[in-house]
């Protein structure tokens, strides 16, 4: 019987074929490419030509801003992955996620003394718009949010902690498990907690709460007062403003 | 109230505003109408009325058409009035918000004052009857479709043409939306297309030369869009990031020595943003190039802690050295805290506490971990064992 497919020979023929096929395939993923290049530059054009109408409202309306973040995200491109990619380059969004990133980074420095490295939304977003003078463009939280979420990559710990409606944004490397969230969220309403609510509330034994509320305290994110009548309380700095809104302190006598 | 006409409230050419007043109810004779509460403006050929609270509603008649005015004094509850006796209206005037009307007269009620001065200005225009001597064309009707010139002047004038800019920037944010939405139907395309090409080189498994998967990673990049097939973004990095290693190693040479060696990469961040002032660097880009300085060969290096910190140091920093002077630091003083530390050596926070936690690491120092804080000890148990 013929025996097919054995053989120097046929070894050789096979080596060919395959060598056919791989070239094959080099070919198409070459003309693929070739035509992704193409409509890449065709792209790049109907960008621009938005951005020479629209960038100005990128830049000046938040809303206009979350709009587009949401249709990209929804098309699974992210505008933010470099300040070389297209969008950043034509658009300007880049820049201006960008640089917030700075100022977010400036601000959770200068107040980390105070707050252990936790501070609300809101006045990250005081803070920020403080520092960017009369003249600079609104800054909704939603950019901060998304600025904040490139951070990350950085290994710097910032991370963004839901809490009661609202976010705390942390900025230090410290380790903030599901027990730490839950307390910050029990504590967010009136500004502190005590054992005895989270025992309570989250029915804990004596133990874990403690635990939970010395970590904070270690970590600089919770003050505590011990001569508070009832038992210690445990006051969280970052709240702090939100509580005492705009009250002036008394004047001296 | 017959004679009245609806008008946009601009005033023409060679007519000017004399006086206005806020809070004037219009009543139809004796009967109250439903104008109620609006801003009273003279001019020197009209008497304009227009709603406080929907701007579009406005009405005017000619001066031409008083006979004459009489004041009527305010009493208890009713505020102070003029009294605008009116010729019948003529038969080429302008539609108006009524028909017909059985009075031949008109009040104006200043239920905010006002009308002392008013009326005296009213007798004066009156009197003085400069609309004859300033003749102005009929009223222009306004089409809204020529963006092109609305001449207006006056206060009526400037608030009509901050209302056409609002109604500009709307239909601009309306178009911006539109125009955004064929935007993202085009880069959608892009996507599938990038997946579609991610496929064929999975199914290909690795028949793929190196020069065309640096050129998809980059087309890839271009549209910020992650890489299908290494579910990373951009690895190894492109071409852009090498180039961008290069640069940092020699940005960041200097601020490196200053600051001992090492830096955090927020910092890092800061710096050469804060350096750039445009065509900023994403957080990404810095990571990316930074994880290639090893291998091209740079004098940096990132390195990243246990506890997820990343930083930048010296090819020649050692780390390791400087946790041999950070023990005898802690020595000398007893204990240290990472603030403490910090502020000794002249260190940020954040990376004194990586240089204790590495000594710890190596078995130089112990801790102390209590709710006053971290606080450490040299290792006695290594040291006097």
């Amino acid at each position: 019987m013929h025996r097919r497919g054995v053989g120097a020979g046929a070894i050789a023929r096979r080596k060919l074929t395959e060598a056919k096929y791989k070239e094959r395939g080099t070919v198409l993923a070459e003309d693929q490419l070739a035509q992704m290049s193409k409509q890449l530059q065709t792209f790049r054009s109907h960008l621009e030509a938005f951005a020479s109408k629209h960038k100005q409202e990128i830049r000046k309306s938040p809303e206009f801003r979350l709009q587009f973040q949401d249709m990209c995200a929804t098309i699974g491109v992210d505008p933010l992955a470099s300040g070389k990619g297209f969008w950043a380059e034509m658009l300007g969004v880049g820049d201006f996620y960008y640089e917030l990133g700075v100022q977010i980074i400036e601000v959770c420095l200068a107040l980390k003394h105070r707050n252990g490295g936790l501070i609300t939304l809101q006045e990250l977003q005081q803070q920020v718009l403080k520092g960017r003078g009369k003249f600079a463009q609104d800054v909704s939280q939603d950019d901060l949010l998304r600025a904040i979420k490139k951070l990350k990559v950085l290994g710097n710990g910032f991370g963004i902690i839901p809490v009661g409606g609202t976010f705390l944004v942390q900025s230090v490397p410290a380790e903030l498990n599901m027990d730490h969230t839950v307390v910050l969220q029990l504590a967010e309403k009136k500004g502190f907690v005590t054992v005895s609510e989270i025992q309570a509330s989250l029915k804990w034994e004596t133990e874990r709460a403690k635990q939970v509320l010395d970590h904070l305290l270690r970590e600089g994110m919770a003050w505590l007062d011990a001569q508070a009548p009832a038992e210690p309380q445990f006051w969280l700095p970052a709240l702090f403003s939100e509580l005492h809104g705009h009250e002036e302190p008394p004047a001296a006598p | 109230m017959d004679r009245f006409s609806w008008t946009t409230g601009l005033l023409e050419l060679g007519e000017t505003l004399v006086v206005q007043q806020r809070g004037v109810r219009l009543s139809d004779g004796e009967e109250k109408v439903k104008f109620g509460s609006g801003v009273l403006l003279l001019s020197t050929h009209r008497l304009i009325w227009r709603d406080q609270k929907n701007h579009e509603c406005c009405i005017a008649v000619p001066l031409s058409q008083i006979v004459f005015i009489e004041e009527q004094a305010a009493g208890i509850g009713k505020s102070a009035k003029i009294v605008v006796h009116l010729h019948p209206a003529s038969s080429n005037k302008e539609p108006g918000p009524f028909q017909s009307s059985k009075y031949s007269y008109i009040k104006l009620s200043f239920k905010e004052h006002g009308q002392i001065e008013f009326y005296r200005r009213l007798s004066e225009e009156i009197t003085q009857r400069r609309w004859e001597s300033m003749p102005t064309g009929q009223a222009m009707q306004v089409k809204d479709s020529q963006a092109g010139r609305i001449r207006a002047v006056g206060i009526v004038g400037i608030e009509r043409k901050l209302e056409e800019k609002r109604k500009e920037t709307d239909k601009n944010i309306s178009e911006a939306f539109e125009d955004l939405s064929k935007l993202m139907e085009k880069a959608k395309e892009m996507v599938e297309l990038s997946k579609s090409i991610a496929n064929k080189i999975k199914e290909k498994q690795g028949d793929i030369t190196e020069d065309e998967t640096i050129r998809f990673k980059s087309y890839l990049l271009s549209m910020g869009i992650a890489n299908p097939v290494t579910r990373e973004t951009y690895g190894s990095g492109t071409e852009y990031h090498m180039q961008l290693a290069k640069q940092l190693a020699g940005i960041l040479q200097t601020p490196l020595e200053e600051r001992g060696g090492i830096m955090s990469l927020t910092e890092v961040y800061c710096l050469v943003n804060r350096a750039r002032g445009l065509e900023l660097l994403s957080p990404e880009d810095l990571v990316n190039a930074c994880k290639m300085l090893e291998s091209l060969k740079l004098p940096l290096r990132l390195r990243i802690f246990d506890s997820g910190v990343m930083v930048i140091e010296l090819q020649s920093h050692n780390e390791e050295e400087m946790v041999a002077a950070a023990l005898e630091t802690v020595s000398e003083k007893g204990s240290l805290t990472a603030d403490e530390f910090a502020k000794l050596v002249g260190m940020s926070v954040l990376l004194a506490k990586e240089r204790l936690l590495l000594a710890e690491k190596m078995g130089h120092l112990c801790r102390d971990d209590s709710v006053e804080g971290l606080r450490f000890y040299p290792n006695l148990f290594l040291t006097q064992s």
